[in-house]
């Protein structure tokens, strides 16, 4: 179980796992609750450049799409075959299973804190 | 109270609630804006909801739809003016679903509408249509020796959708027929041999219900028309007795039951700008009735030639066309644009994506190959004929 203290977050509901130089980003549980069932998961490929603040992916759900923006510059290493394969994991384990992305990145734009993000969110 | 004089104006109010709105919540459920209501738009989960109707049975609270009653000697011919169809040809305890239709041809609402006695109407609006449709009968009946009142407020709506609604309506305690000497064995006969698109007037819990054989998920079911105040009652009695087999349902699950059953949905595929034979509707207007009727004159006409019609399309993958996007003939820069998808979803049911889209006549014909525009990328679609989803015999 991912300790979501832990990590940091998105004003676009994602959140961001640093691990030295990797960084695993996801969507948060209150973005998979707000999407509904997800049913469709786009991302890009190990190897593609993303630049902080652009759309890279999408979560489409039963009644819409969200988009996934790249919340740090850098080059996917990985990204979540199973997700893909099974998109109902954002919904079941957004913080866990259910990441999307696994990114090198050389530094960290400033991010939202654990409590700043439930302040965003109102929880 | 009703507002018969007009004097009340609950559509401004923002925030309507349901009288089962605190059942909702104490469920957990995530709740959505619709036409100024806030009603439940998921439980927990659309997929498991849809599943649900599908396989078992769901419930579903629609009390944010209008019911306006109309009364008197000349109430058939009063509809028979206002409405698209014959409603004097429907019998008592009978329904019909009928299109209110502007002056030149639109459709203003679709509605269901239910004969309740001789001289005794109950049409059932949409809820962002309430007030249009109340005024429009007050409008058109008053030649007619009859009223017209908006009871929508003393009116809760509860659906019991799926292949286990009979026997779950069955199993429920606290129904009867109405009338002297009723009990529950009358009850559940009456019940099993109500017909699709027939009423029983009932008793729950000793008020009356109007147990309707009617619903918008493309599965068996029953709507159930009741006092505000017992509405909660109800929802928990049906709960109780289904356990398992009944799962509450939001208006997700809703549209995506609806959108499989290739049902409309007003303002997606209905609207004022169209006629209601370029949505496959032309049936529901009775051109064969005597005398004339609102829009009549514009209906005879038709649409303009090449006027857009309503088709069925799939796709394979999982990416859903969406409201709004675009539909063309090809997936090259020269391709034209034939239409628009006016609701999507990737079908529960089906595994694949579905859609309905207004497209030019010419390329409307069942399996012809088109493309719609999903943000970008052009996602081969084929023209498939509606329904999507027809429930086994």
């Amino acid at each position: 179980m991912t300790d979501r203290t832990d990590l940091q977050y998105t004003e676009e509901h994602e959140w961001v796992k640093v691990d030295g130089e990797t960084v695993t980003i996801g969507i948060t549980d209150y973005a998979a609750e707000k999407l509904g069932d997800v049913v469709y998961v786009d991302l890009p490929a190990a190897g593609t450049a993303i630049t902080s603040g652009t759309v890279v992916g999408e979560i489409e759900s039963t009644k819409s799409v969200g988009e996934l923006f790249a919340p740090v510059d850098g080059e996917v290493v990985e990204s979540n075959q199973a997700v893909v394969d099974s998109p109902e994991l954002v919904n079941s384990d957004p913080f866990g299973e259910g990441w999307l992305l696994k990114v090198t990145a050389a530094s960290l734009p400033k991010l939202l804190s654990h409590d700043e993000y439930r302040a965003l969110t109102g929880e | 109270m009703t507002d018969a004089t007009g004097t009340t104006d609950p559509g401004t109010a923002t925030e309507r609630r349901s009288p089962l709105d605190e059942v909702h919540r104490a469920a957990g459920a995530s709740f959505t804006d619709f036409a100024g209501w806030q009603m439940p738009v998921r439980y927990s989960s659309d997929l498991a909801e849809h599943r649900a109707v599908r396989e078992h049975a769901g419930l579903f609270d629609l009390s944010h739809m209008g019911e306006i009653l109309v009364v008197g000697p000349e109430a058939s011919d009063a509809l028979d003016y206002a409405l698209a169809g014959k409603l004097s040809a429907i019998a008592e305890g009978q329904a019909k679903y009928s299109l209110l239709l502007a002056r030149d041809g639109g459709v203003v609402d679709d509605l269901v509408v239910y004969r309740t006695g001789e001289d005794r109407y109950m049409v059932v609006a949409n809820a962002s249509n309430r007030e249009v449709v109340a005024e429009e009968l007050r409008n058109r009946t008053s030649p007619f020796d009859c009223e017209v009142f908006d009871e929508s407020d003393d009116v809760a709506l509860i659906a019991l959708q799926g292949p286990d609604a009979l026997e779950v309506l069955q199993q429920t305690e606290g129904f009867g027929v109405q009338g002297p000497g009723n009990d529950d064995e009358d009850f559940d006969a009456a019940l099993e041999g109500l017909k699709y698109y027939r009423a029983l007037a009932a008793e729950f819990d000793g008020e009356p219900v109007l147990v309707a054989r009617t619903g918008y998920t493309g599965e068996d079911g029953f709507e159930l028309y009741l006092s505000p105040d017992r509405a909660a009652r109800l929802w928990e009695a049906l709960r109780e007795t289904g356990g398992p087999r009944v799962v509450p349902c939001g208006l997700a699950s809703r549209d995506t039951l609806r959108l499989e059953a290739g049902m409309p949905l007003y303002g997606h595929e209905l609207s004022r700008d169209i006629l209601p034979v370029q949505a496959g509707l032309g049936r529901v207007v009775a051109l064969s009735k005597e005398g004339d009727f609102v829009g009549r004159a514009a209906i005879e006409q038709g649409p303009a030639d090449g006027a857009p019609v309503l088709v069925g399309l799939t796709a394979e993958g999982r990416r859903a066309p969406r409201a709004g996007y675009e539909v063309y003939d090809g997936d090259g820069d020269d391709a034209r644009r034939v239409g628009e998808i006016t609701s999507g979803a990737l079908s529960p049911t089906l595994g694949h994506p579905v859609a309905m889209a207004f497209v030019a006549p010419d390329a409307a014909e069942p399996g012809s190959q088109l493309f719609v525009d999903v943000r970008g990328t052009r996602i081969a679609a084929s023209v498939t004929p509606l329904p999507f989803y027809k429930r086994g015999a």
